[in-house]
């Protein structure tokens, strides 16, 4: 075999980092509480905490903690499959339009809030629906768009997923434009992507379906390593090619609106994760999917330490420290696939 | 149990690529589809294995229309080997071929190693194992695609199985070539029936037990390839002079002048 590194070593690394990245969003911020003081808190054995500390702790720090988490593992599996369904290595959600989509649906439902009175339903839940009915409607065009003869178009499908994220900024400008002060802070949080604004009540909205979605994903694994054969090829073999890509399209829409309703636009998570883990373990989607969860949690809750600590007291969105990271290695990437392209 | 088209035809865009053929292949036997570029011999291949749908009329297996065939049944019964192969991504040789299995697994892993390892080497690709597929060359790739579709086809189904092979030689060197036909003439006589398109008329007179023509989207002749095969036949649809040989040990060739 090819490939040095064990699945086992890869899988434990990962597993190790996102704890330690866990562990580093509890025990940092302005406000001092220590390892002790976490480990006790969280054991739920006495509470040594301060009513300022335990609010810190347990309001900001560890809603935002998970939150970065389970975006980060979400968009890596979005990306992934993504990359699997179009048989293309260079589709990351942010690319392709989906994730602009969501978030000016999700804009357009915040700034219309205000309109409707009597509002039954809690906004969280209606600013989530508003991105996955934004985020599925992008996606459905773009690979509409994207689509010749039965076969997605690698540049097209980069060019569509262009010019609807171009549109979707437009009509975020336009909503902000409009927009009172607390909206357009929200908007400027969904342009740029921050996980600041994540609390438990829009945890308890997503966490739960996106963990559920990539699940759901993990499950279609074998059939994903087929499809990228080609489309008639895993046909042969006794997959059904529409239902199978109809199914993994939804579910990575999900998981990619869900997080956008959480904290914005993050992008190149969904690039830079799967790709690395290829290259390290190869494009086998059954253990491709679970460690790129894996990675992307880890990856994401390093960016938002940094986005937290980097410039205190100001903040970072730690869109833009994924942006930063994510890319120069995308050009990278490109440069690489310019010389090689199977290799990419 | 057979393989058969019913009045099939194919068309796209408009265009006739396929005018309505009935053809009735068997088991147990090696059947070659000739004809020039474009005659429509992938199509028909195509219709046969389902991935396209007949413009008008049918195909039937064991005499129940393809349409009504679960994919993963038919999966089962029938693998196509196709012309071009498009995997980008870096699976090794030996998974590649476990991709073939994806519909067939039922045994264990140690098993299913077994069965990967013995296709890759009937098709004389065993040293390729563990490289990576998109480093391979076109000849090496070819091997490899040829072995991941005779393990998805290894185990013994309920009917006979079946295997479609869209220009297997296309990248052989002549060996391989030769290899490649022996390999799918031992399958036929295992009771799998193999239709293969193929270009060059002396490896259909080696090899095959039957040959259908087609020429412009229509069957122009079926039958045994000595019955078929001639000169007359020769210009007719290549519009090329040849000669028909035997040799003193009984076989048949078909040599091509220099200039047609």
């Amino acid at each position: 075999m090819n490939r040095p590194t064990s699945l086992a070593l890869v899988g434990g690394t990962l597993g190790a980092a996102v704890l330690a990245s866990l562990a580093w969003a509890l025990l940092t911020g302005p406000l001092a509480i220590d390892a002790a003081q976490v480990a006790a808190a969280l054991t739920g054995a006495a509470n040594r905490l301060g009513a300022a500390q335990h609010t810190v702790l347990f309001d900001l720090r560890l809603p935002r903690a998970l939150a970065a988490l389970t975006i980060g593992g979400a968009l890596a599996v979005a990306g992934c499959t993504f990359q699997a369904v179009l048989r293309n290595p260079l589709a990351d959600p942010s690319f392709i339009g989906v994730s602009g989509g969501a978030a000016v649906s999700a804009a357009a439902c915040l700034a219309g809030l205000h309109l409707v009175p009597s509002l039954t339903l809690p906004p969280q839940l209606l600013i989530a629906l508003g991105a996955l009915l934004g985020g599925l409607g992008a996606a459905v065009l773009v690979l509409r768009i994207a689509r010749l003869d039965g076969d997605t178009q690698p540049i097209t499908l980069l060019l569509a997923g262009l010019a609807v994220n171009a549109f979707a900024a437009g009509l975020l400008g336009l909503i902000a434009y409009g927009a009172s002060d607390p909206t357009l802070r929200a908007i400027t949080l969904w342009l740029f992507g921050s996980l600041g604004r994540a609390g438990w009540t829009e945890l308890a909205v997503a966490m739960p379906l996106m963990v559920v979605a990539s699940l759901l994903l993990w499950r279609q694994a074998a059939s994903l390593n087929a499809l990228l054969l080609g489309e008639a090829e895993a046909a042969h073999i006794g997959v059904d090619v529409a239902r199978l890509k109809r199914g993994c399209i939804a579910l990575a829409v999900v998981c990619t609106a869900l997080s956008v309703a959480l904290a914005g636009v993050i992008g190149f998570i969904g690039l830079m994760v799967p790709h690395m883990l290829r290259l390290l373990v190869g494009p086998d989607h059954r253990a491709l999917l679970p460690l790129s969860f894996l990675g992307g949690a880890a990856l994401l809750g390093a960016a938002d330490n940094v986005a937290r600590l980097a410039l205190q007291p100001a903040e970072v969105p730690v869109g833009i420290v994924c942006a930063l990271l994510g890319a120069p290695f995308f050009l990278g990437l490109l440069l690489r696939w310019r010389r090689s392209p199977e290799l990419a | 149990m057979s393989l058969r088209t019913l009045e099939a035809s194919y068309a796209a865009r408009g265009r006739e690529l396929l005018a309505a053929t009935s053809v009735d292949f068997a088991p147990g036997r090696l059947h070659a589809i000739v004809g020039p570029n474009g005659a429509g011999k992938s199509t028909l291949l195509r219709l046969l294995a389902g991935e396209w749908r007949p413009s008008r009329g049918s195909v039937a297996l064991d005499g129940r229309d393809l349409r009504e065939w679960a994919p993963a049944a038919l999966a089962r019964r029938r693998a196509l080997l196709p012309q071009q192969h498009s995997l980008s991504f870096p699976f090794t040789a030996a998974e590649v071929v476990a991709l073939g299995r994806l519909h067939t697994r039922r045994h264990k892993a140690e098993v299913e190693r077994a069965i990967v390892a013995e296709a890759l080497a009937s098709c004389g690709a065993a040293q390729l194992a563990g490289r990576l597929y998109p480093q391979l060359s076109g000849g090496e790739r070819a091997r490899v695609q040829l072995a991941r579709v005779l393990a998805q086809i290894r185990d013994e189904a309920d009917g006979a199985r079946w295997l479609l092979l869209d220009e297997p030689t296309a990248h052989l060197d002549l060996a391989f070539q030769h290899a490649c036909l022996r390999l799918a003439r031992e399958w036929s006589r295992c009771g799998v029936g193999v239709i293969a398109v193929l270009h060059d008329p002396n490896l259909v007179l080696a090899y095959a037990d039957d040959v259908l023509v087609l020429d412009a989207g229509r069957a122009v002749a079926v039958g045994a390839p000595r019955d078929v095969l001639d000169a007359a036949l020769m210009r007719q649809v290549f519009g090329l002079a040849a000669r028909r040989i035997e040799l003193a040990d009984g076989t048949h060739w078909l040599a091509v002048g220099a200039d047609g």
